[in-house]
């Protein structure tokens, strides 16, 4: 993968202690242009971590971060906003961009939260906000997002509707995506590139790889396996050696 | 035209209230009301200075109160004492340091009431100049760093992820912070200044619904309480600086009846 144009974010190696305790270590990733990276692991293996490391949130780290882009989006996985503030979704799809108003009306009706616009963060429920987070980051037409548990608290057609509405992006842009979740049936058959977290990397590649990895079958059993293995049949395309996809 | 005091203190007054509403508005956001009583505080150490060195009063105060806010950020990384024991700390002792101070200097006569409460017979043409150029300049800073600091008021991570240098922008905002201070210590002397950062934004939010009316608001809010203020200072006779603070209460008071209509809305 050396001399790629398309790379976006490369980490090396790459790790994070805080208060003389490793969150994650050790590990080696890159995300390309067009592609869907996705980061499994149970709870506390370092998956927002390694996302923060990814976007330079963490600055003390071991190991190295080279990134390509300075268009970001980004949905974090906790975000606690202060309501001493009054802000409205509009202000809000504003934080970090300057858009024009069609940019945010289309990244506002591709959520389905259009009608919140003039509403005030404060009020929205779980699932709203969360709609509200993914509009803002993709509005800016980002080059790489990175998306921490996107989906939570959305309802489950809505959820479906969101995954297939990243995979869309991630066409349409041709922008890199580092995508964290626990959905390991939805997530799967869109993904080009697993990384399986547990403190370190325990084990990587395609999902189908993965599926048959024997730590991954250890951290998430035989039955999450079979899960993974299902959405074989859909890929339409293989990975070369040097990274390119050909089509069957 | 600017020979009657009475037009000086009005003058300077209104170019106080145009600077300390839009960052009265980010001291609220962000939870810097005691910050800003610190560097107040510690303005005093910064007069006593001007007086025994024979500095511009401003540009002194600008200095120390830009020291104490760097030795507060010094101590925050070096100690475990939580951030307000190191506020009280330092806004104490400089405080006490800077009375110390004043009683050494046995040979200037200080007007130690104007110096805590403001004194509109002080200003002078000077003040003005300071005022309205040094005002102008933090509102120019405050709009080249809206971008990043407010972003970073709202989330931290997502602006830092988002490439937008929200640690660059916070040490300029503690910067401007000690800016306004040194500015308008004349006009509401040290004990008040936090007054007007704060009751007129504080105003401001109780009748605002997005983050650009409550910045617009504060700055009227702030005009409002120096006229108001300034002319029951001159009518009663009464210190300029809480004459101001007890005129932007009263608005403040004037805004929680906004509320109280709007909670009666949403049953």
């Amino acid at each position: 993968m050396s001399s790629n144009n398309n790379l976006l974010v490369k980490l090396n190696n790459a790790g994070y202690h805080h208060n003389d305790k490793w969150l994650v270590k050790g590990v080696s990733l890159s995300v390309e242009k067009g592609k869907i990276v996705t980061l499994i692991g149970p709870n506390g293996s370092g998956k927002s971590t390694t996302a923060k490391i990814a976007l330079g949130i963490y600055k003390k780290i071991d190991g190295e971060v080279e990134k390509y882009t300075n268009k970001v989006g980004y949905v974090p996985q906790k975000i606690s906003i202060d309501w001493t503030l009054p802000l409205r979704v509009h202000d809000f799809m504003l934080l970090t961009e300057n858009l024009k108003d069609e940019a945010i009306n289309e990244a506002l009706s591709l959520t389905g939260v259009i009608h919140l616009k003039d509403k005030n963060l404060g009020n929205l429920s779980g699932g709203e906000f969360q709609r509200v987070l993914l509009a803002r980051a993709i509005s800016k037409k980002p080059e790489l997002l990175v998306l921490d548990e996107p989906v939570q608290g959305v309802d489950f057609t809505g959820e479906i509707a969101l995954y297939e509405l990243i995979k869309k992006i991630s066409d349409e842009l041709n922008c890199g995506i580092l995508l964290i979740s626990h959905d390991l049936h939805t997530v799967m058959s869109a993904t080009d590139y697993v990384v399986c977290l547990n403190g370190h990397v325990c084990c990587s590649g395609s999902p189908i790889d993965v599926a048959k990895n024997n730590e991954y079958k250890a951290l998430f059993g035989e039955q999450a396996s079979q899960i993974l293995s299902r959405y074989e049949h859909k890929h339409d395309h293989v990975h070369t050696n040097e990274g390119e996809i050909k089509k069957n | 035209m600017f020979d009657d005091f009475f037009i000086r203190a009005l003058v300077a007054g209104l170019g106080v209230a145009f600077v300390t509403g839009p960052l009265g508005c980010f001291v609220v956001w962000r939870r810097l009301s005691y910050f800003g009583d610190t560097l107040a505080h510690s303005a005093l150490l910064g007069v006593t200075l001007a007086y025994s060195l024979e500095l511009n009063i401003a540009f002194s105060v600008f200095i120390i109160s830009s020291l104490i806010a760097l030795i507060l950020i010094q101590l925050q990384k070096r100690t475990n004492l939580p951030g307000d024991a190191l506020l009280g700390l330092l806004a104490h002792s400089s405080l006490a340091v800077g009375l110390v101070v004043i009683g050494f200097l046995t040979f200037i006569r200080f007007d130690i009431m104007g110096l805590l409460f403001g004194d509109i017979l002080a200003v002078t043409t000077d003040d003005l100049l300071i005022i309205w150029i040094g005002g102008a300049l933090i509102l120019l800073v405050l709009k080249l760093i809206w971008k990043p600091l407010f972003a970073s008021t709202v989330n931290y991570e997502l602006a830092e992820a988002e490439g937008l240098n929200p640690d660059r922008a916070k040490a300029i905002f503690t910067i401007l912070m000690a800016a306004i201070i040194a500015i308008s210590i004349k006009m509401v002397g040290l004990l008040l200044i936090t007054g007007m950062l704060i009751i007129p934004a504080a105003m401001a939010r109780n009748i605002s619904d997005s983050p650009q009316k409550m910045v617009i608001y504060s700055i009227i809010g702030g005009l409002l309480s120096v006229v108001i203020g300034l002319f029951s200072s001159l009518e009663f006779n009464t210190s300029s600086g809480p004459s101001i603070i007890a005129a932007s209460l009263f608005l403040f008071i004037l805004s929680l009846l906004n509320i109280k209509q709007s909670i009666k809305l949403k049953n």
